[in-house]
């Protein structure tokens, strides 16, 4: 999606009315605590007049992206190697049903008690929420490799390096491509979660401390706003990755 | 147009649907495509009709147009002397592929129509058809366990369950082996002249229209056009290597402008 | 896949348990090897997980996260199926409604905190709400989805038999697009589950994601700390597999390719 403004009337209209309605039940209940959206709106300029809001979107962003890249990096080949091998995945798929499950969050305790509080703690839980949906996706993507491909490739004699590279690569990009889209939105779930209980700045820091210090709820609301943005942004920019043509042969909605 | 001889249908036959100058155009990139031009005939009651074209000639369009799914840019269809505004179940359409619901059993599908009559009278009917389409033992079987030709007969099943009037059919055993094609052939006409209705069958199988047709009309394509009406004047059962069957079979190939040697 | 044999039936359990006891063989291993007297080997896990069964804290603890789940994920659900199909259905609303939720969406329930406290206070129904947050969204667009992708033979087929637009939702459309709700709602059950634990461990004072944090706070005992993370992955795992044994039921079947 090419930045075209489509200014599309209707959605518009419609948040328009939200906010309004928002504004109005704010206003009826006065010396209350939830901001209402035009304290949000200044809120939001005081963040970015200080540069404490490219501050923390950087901050929150670098986690983001070690965490990913490292979750990324280590669960794609392996995925891809475990769903090629019927009896690794026999051995493996347990184990790793039991771990999907937990909540990065709960490793909160390992994480501090293995990387201290601070930036490597919060990467560490990144790592955990990416790399897991990253493993099953690659697995799940190799399962999905029509037979007829594999017999294919067989069929010219390519060698093995060839045929991860013409072969096994094409066929698993599309799905790699939409799961990792996913896998972003979930880090960025995780990040500002992790950023609310193990580190010092960060827009989940941010939400916290302004509550914690006092009571400042515009400044909260300000937050979750730049996070709700921020996390469209990424999983647009990764819908663009996937329109890119040598991945649109395959695809399937979403 | 003409009357068939008096072989296979009643003397003097009811008129069921007349299409009068139906045209439809469609928009593409704001320039208007004309997809059907100027059809008309008329259709009696109980006849067996086949519309052949090429494929993307607009057939499925016309039929799409008859059974009350498609406006016409211009022109009327009239059933029974009522224009035709939208979908009924006085007319039911057959598709040639994923028309059956896969969440349904054959006893449900065929069922389908049927949710206002009394139970009794619904299972009553119900085994009816399972019977008539050969597929009993299957009535609590989904169609995902079927194959091909089962759920097309389901389909057609489904469709007489609920007593219509017209049976349309777009290109109905397309997606069928050419072996199963000649059973459902067989099977569909002997559900015709056991109930008797209208059929509207659609096709691109030339065979197919000649051996099933009272009458065949001839699309031309770009737009479609009605190029011509013939009448199969061949008793049922017919035999499809007969010198006369071969002649009209010929005269379809060269109004569709094939040669006759591959 | 590959050239090897194809495996045995014996094999299907031969290969986890091998894979399994390496795991706790390594752990225990790094554990005696680094000689740390905080982060706990296999065995220590495993009495420490007795020790909470005794106590009996344990199944309040997994009643209380368990129930909290089933609250939001079914408001979730009663909410969010009606007007996923409404959007499917109405296109013109879908994209009227569709940017709000996309924004709202990539919000981590967790931000949605200290709302859910002045809404709600300190207490379960903070925390229910924020499941319900986090399986509001992919229930509504697995609706939104699964409605649109019904093939337009079907609705026509509904058409042409005389249904009226409420049966047709009833009887045609909700019956096609209930493989892809399935899926939604396993996918929402499995996000629940996740946000009630995360939940737990800052708004509440119970459940299996109290439990993990407390047991570091007070005390250290990391071997708690495991013994109910592998909890919450063994729970979460059941809810899954309960939710996918769903999947194979006749009259949703059809939906679902038969994976090897």
């Amino acid at each position: 999606m090419r930045l075209k403004l489509h200014v599309q009337p209707r959605p518009l209209l419609f948040i328009g009315v939200l906010l309004i309605c928002w504004q109005i039940a704010i206003n009826r209940h006065p010396g209350q605590l939830l901001p209402g959206p035009l304290s949000v709106l200044r809120a939001i300029g005081d963040l970015m007049h200080s540069g404490l809001l490219l501050k923390y979107i950087v901050a929150s962003l670098f986690r983001v992206t070690w965490g990913f890249a490292l979750g990324a990096s280590l669960g794609i080949p392996l995925g891809l190697a475990i769903g090629w091998n019927r009896r690794a995945e026999m051995a493996l798929n347990p184990l790793i049903q039991i771990f999907r499950p937990i909540s990065p969050l709960a490793w909160i305790p390992v994480a501090i008690l293995w990387f201290g509080v601070g930036d490597m703690a919060a990467v560490f839980l990144i790592f955990v929420g990416c790399f897991f949906p990253l493993l099953l996706t690659a697995m799940s993507a190799v399962h999905n490799i029509p037979a007829l491909y594999i017999d294919a490739g067989r069929n010219f004699g390519l060698s093995p390096f060839a045929f991860v590279s013409r072969v096994l690569y094409p066929a698993v990009a599309p799905q790699l491509v939409v799961g990792m889209r996913i896998t972003l939105g979930i880090a960025w779930l995780v990040v500002v979660a992790a950023e609310m209980i193990a580190v010092n700045s960060g827009l989940g820091f941010l939400i916290v401390d302004a509550r914690n210090a006092g009571n400042r709820y515009d400044l909260v609301v300000a937050g979750m706003v730049i996070i709700g943005a921020i996390g469209l942004l990424l999983d647009l920019g990764m819908r663009s990755l996937e329109r890119v043509k040598s991945f649109r042969w395959s695809y399937s909605e979403d | 147009m003409s009357l068939t001889n008096a072989a296979n249908t009643p003397a003097v036959a009811a008129m069921k649907l007349r299409a009068e100058q139906l045209c439809v155009a469609f928009e593409r990139d704001s320039k208007s495509v004309s997809v059907l031009e100027d059809i008309t005939f008329d259709i009696s009651d109980g006849e067996f009709i086949c519309i052949v074209g090429r494929s993307g000639c607009g057939k499925s369009t016309l039929l799409n147009v008859l059974a009350g799914f498609l406006a016409p840019t211009s022109g009327s269809v009239i059933i029974d002397g009522e224009p035709v505004h939208g979908p009924d179940p006085r007319r039911i359409l057959v598709f040639q592929e994923h028309g059956v619901f896969p969440w349904l059993t054959v006893e449900g599908n065929i069922g389908f129509g049927l949710s206002k009559l009394p139970r009794a009278e619904r299972e009553h009917r119900v085994a009816h058809y399972v019977q008539m389409i050969g597929l009993q033992g299957f009535e609590r079987t989904y169609p995902s366990d079927l194959s091909g030709g089962m759920k097309q007969r389901l389909q057609v099943a489904r469709a007489l369950a609920v007593n219509p009037d017209i049976l349309y059919l777009d290109e109905a055993f397309g997606a069928l082996d050419s072996i199963t094609r000649l059973t459902m052939r067989k099977e569909l006409l002997r559900i015709w002249q056991t109930e008797r209705r209208t059929i509207i069958f659609v096709t691109h199988d030339i065979d197919e229209a000649v051996q099933l047709a009272d009458r065949v009309v001839v699309l031309s394509s770009n737009p479609a056009r009605i190029e011509d009406i013939l009448t199969i004047d061949i008793r049922r059962p017919r035999n499809i290597s007969s010198p006369h069957y071969l002649e009209l079979r010929d005269k379809l190939l060269e109004q569709i402008g094939q040669a006759y040697t591959v | 896949m590959n050239s090897l044999s194809k495996p045995r039936n014996w094999e299907k359990y031969f290969w986890p348990v091998l894979a399994a006891a390496l795991l706790f063989a390594i752990w225990h291993y790094c554990v005696v090897w680094t000689g740390t007297n905080i982060f706990p080997s296999p065995l220590d896990v495993e009495k420490g997980m007795a020790e909470l069964l005794h106590k009996g804290v344990l199944w309040d603890d997994i009643g209380d996260s368990v129930r909290r789940v089933a609250v939001g994920f079914g408001a979730a659900a009663v909410t969010g199926i009606p007007l996923g199909l409404t959007l499917g259905l109405y296109p013109a609303a879908n994209q009227m409604v569709n940017p709000v939720l996309q924004i709202l969406r990539p919000i981590s329930p967790i931000a949605w905190i200290p709302i859910a406290i002045i809404l709600f206070g300190v207490g379960d129904r903070a925390a229910v709400f924020l499941i319900f947050l986090g399986a509001f969204f992919p229930i509504v667009l697995a609706c939104v989805s699964g409605v649109s992708s019904v093939p337009s033979i079907f609705q026509r087929t509904g058409r042409n038999f005389g249904l009226s637009s409420t049966q047709l939702l009833a009887r045609v459309v909700f019956p096609a697009a209930l493989p892809q709700i399935l899926i939604g709602l396993r996918i929402a059950l499995g996000i629940a589950w996740v946000v009630v634990v995360a939940a737990e461990m800052i708004a509440v004072e119970s459940g299996l994601g109290y439990l993990v944090i407390d047991s570091r706070n007070s005390g250290k005992r990391y071997d708690l700390v495991i013994a109910a993370m592998l909890l919450i992955g063994v729970i979460g795992l059941i809810l899954d597999l309960g939710f996918r044994s769903l999947e194979g039921l006749p009259s949703v079947r059809w939906g679902f390719r038969h994976e090897s």
